[in-house]
């Protein structure tokens, strides 16, 4: 028998806003140190869903435990001990990148922050940056930056919105390399919510795809391209965003 | 890893720390912020300098009440000042983006206000100590002439700008920057009711009782009391004290339930318009 306590469990969540529903009864769990890929359309609700993850929305019904805290009303057991980056949160621009690292570090409680910040700039390419305004820099720049500040504490949680929207093949190829290396030598826990499919196939060892706030399948890459009976995840998602497997299923 | 041990009874010293240095790395790489906390402030004491010489020039009353304007402009600035100081470092991290950065990081609501709070002094300090400096070497009136007084005078009023500036920030979490002109505009409804210019009992006795109602008119009347006949009304202090305790405590009530709000109707999410 497993005992050993999920990474995240989501049991039964819902979240409705008085425009609709926006996640209508998900259950997952996530054992610790595993890589899954959150698939959806817009208005899937993966970003209410991770939102519910950090705490930062309030879930309607159901329950949401992290690292065995229940969000959010435990959420400050557990903050510290997780992280999350995505495009569309940005760093204080008119701050250096070493003034926001040192300012988040602080709020982490990292215990050395001039050498933990040394130490990331180094790793993710960022020594020389460390002095110029955040604003100033390049996407491919800032992407390095915010996910430095996710890695600031070194996470046993990491939750990520779309890391490499925007970015240009190249960067997107090193942060999902840096990534993958990270979860490997930590540990940690990760959750991927994406619309990348190649980026969800090479990275994830399973997949949750929702639509409409539901959750329409969850596998491995390779079982549901067998399911499915496609050669790319990319087939995968758009069958299930356009009800082409529904409807074959009908049919046959 | 463990809490830190700079916890006080679950408030972090090391988490306000890195909020007071945040905003004060922003104030450094940015002069024209640091003129617009001088430039209104200077403005307005002069102006008002200008006026109290002239009219005491020409009446009596006026020569006798020596700084009075003066002295109220400078202890309205720091009841608008202190609120803006607040509110405009709050708004720093809406303009920025960065508000679902500390939302969703270990910063507790109560280590955010108190960083908040220490910011609005900071500000106010840049802004204020150098229009004292002027007002005295342009009018002969010295701030800090009014010793122990002027302590009383500026508790009262931080507190109530910072409980204005607690509740105005609540408003904006809940509706997004669509309430940002409530950060600028919501002090000014306490510029003709505190009396910062005129006694009370110039109002109609309705409105007399809504003056008495905020702290801050006890203030200004104790500066007149202080200027006019030179006694330091300590009761009026107190009353003001009690007041602020009352409508310190409320905004916290509402800044917690506009929270909490904001998390259930995912406005953290969204914090543009």
């Amino acid at each position: 028998m497993n005992t050993v306590e999920p990474a995240i469990a989501v049991h039964d969540l819902v979240k409705t806003y008085p425009s609709g529903t926006a996640v209508a009864g998900i259950s997952f769990d996530l054992r610790p140190g595993s890589i899954t890929g959150l698939l959806g359309g817009n208005g899937a609700g993966k970003t209410t869903t991770i939102a519910m993850l950090m705490g930062l929305v309030t879930p309607t019904s159901g329950s949401v435990r992290v690292l065995a805290a229940d969000m959010p009303r435990q959420r400050y057991r557990v903050l510290h001990r997780m992280n999350f980056e995505s495009p569309y949160v940005e760093m204080p621009m008119r701050l250096t990148v070493r003034q926001n690292l040192t300012v988040f570090a602080m709020l982490y409680g990292v215990a050395d922050v001039a050498g933990r910040t040394a130490r990331l700039a180094a790793e993710l390419d960022l020594t020389e940056l460390l002095d110029r305004q955040t604003g100033k820099l390049s996407a491919g720049q800032k992407t390095r930056v915010s996910l430095a500040k996710a890695l600031l504490n070194e996470p046993e949680v990491l939750l990520l919105d779309e890391p490499t929207a925007s970015l240009d093949p190249d960067t997107a190829d090193w942060v999902r390399g840096r990534l993958e290396r990270y979860r490997v030598e930590r540990g940690a826990t990760v959750l991927l919510a994406s619309h990348n499919m190649s980026e969800v196939e090479r990275m994830c060892e399973r997949v949750i795809i929702m639509k409409r706030g539901r959750i329409e399948d969850d596998d491995a890459p390779s079982a549901l391209l067998t399911r499915y009976g496609r050669h790319t995840l990319e087939d995968v998602f758009l069958d299930v965003a356009r009800g082409r497997a529904e409807a074959r299923e009908a049919a046959q | 890893m463990s809490p830190p041990a700079s916890d006080i009874i679950g408030i972090s010293t090391r988490r306000i720390v890195a909020m007071v240095l945040r905003y004060w790395y922003l104030l450094r790489s940015s002069w024209p912020r640091v003129l617009d906390l001088i430039y209104w402030p200077t403005v307005q004491m002069l102006m008002w300098g200008f006026l109290q010489t002239y009219i005491g020039q020409n009446a009596g009353f006026f020569a006798r009440a020596t700084g009075t304007f003066i002295g109220a402009v400078l202890l309205w600035d720091i009841l608008f000042r202190g609120q803006l100081g607040f509110s405009v470092s709050f708004l720093e991290e809406m303009w920025a983006r960065n508000l679902g950065n500390l939302m969703m990081s270990p910063l507790k609501p109560i280590e955010f206000v108190i960083a908040l709070m220490i910011m609005s002094i900071v500000r106010l300090a840049i802004g204020l100590v150098p229009v004292t400096l002027l007002a005295i070497a342009f009018f002969g009136f010295n701030f800090y002439g009014l010793g122990l007084a002027l302590a009383a005078f500026f508790g009262n009023l931080i507190l109530t700008s910072w409980a204005v500036g607690i509740f105005v920030s609540g408003l904006v979490l809940r509706n997004g920057l669509g309430a940002e002109n409530m950060a600028w505009t919501i002090m000014f409804i306490f510029l003709p009711l505190t009396c910062v210019y005129y006694p009370v009992a110039v109002l109609p006795g309705w409105l007399q009782i809504a003056a008495w109602s905020l702290p801050p008119t006890y203030v200004f009347e104790g500066l007149r009391a202080l200027l006019i006949d030179h006694v330091f009304r300590a009761d009026l202090m107190i009353e003001s004290f009690a007041l602020n305790i009352v409508l310190f405590g409320a905004a916290t009530v509402a800044f917690l339930e506009l929270l909490q709000s904001a998390r259930r109707n995912g406005s953290l999410m969204q914090t543009g318009e």
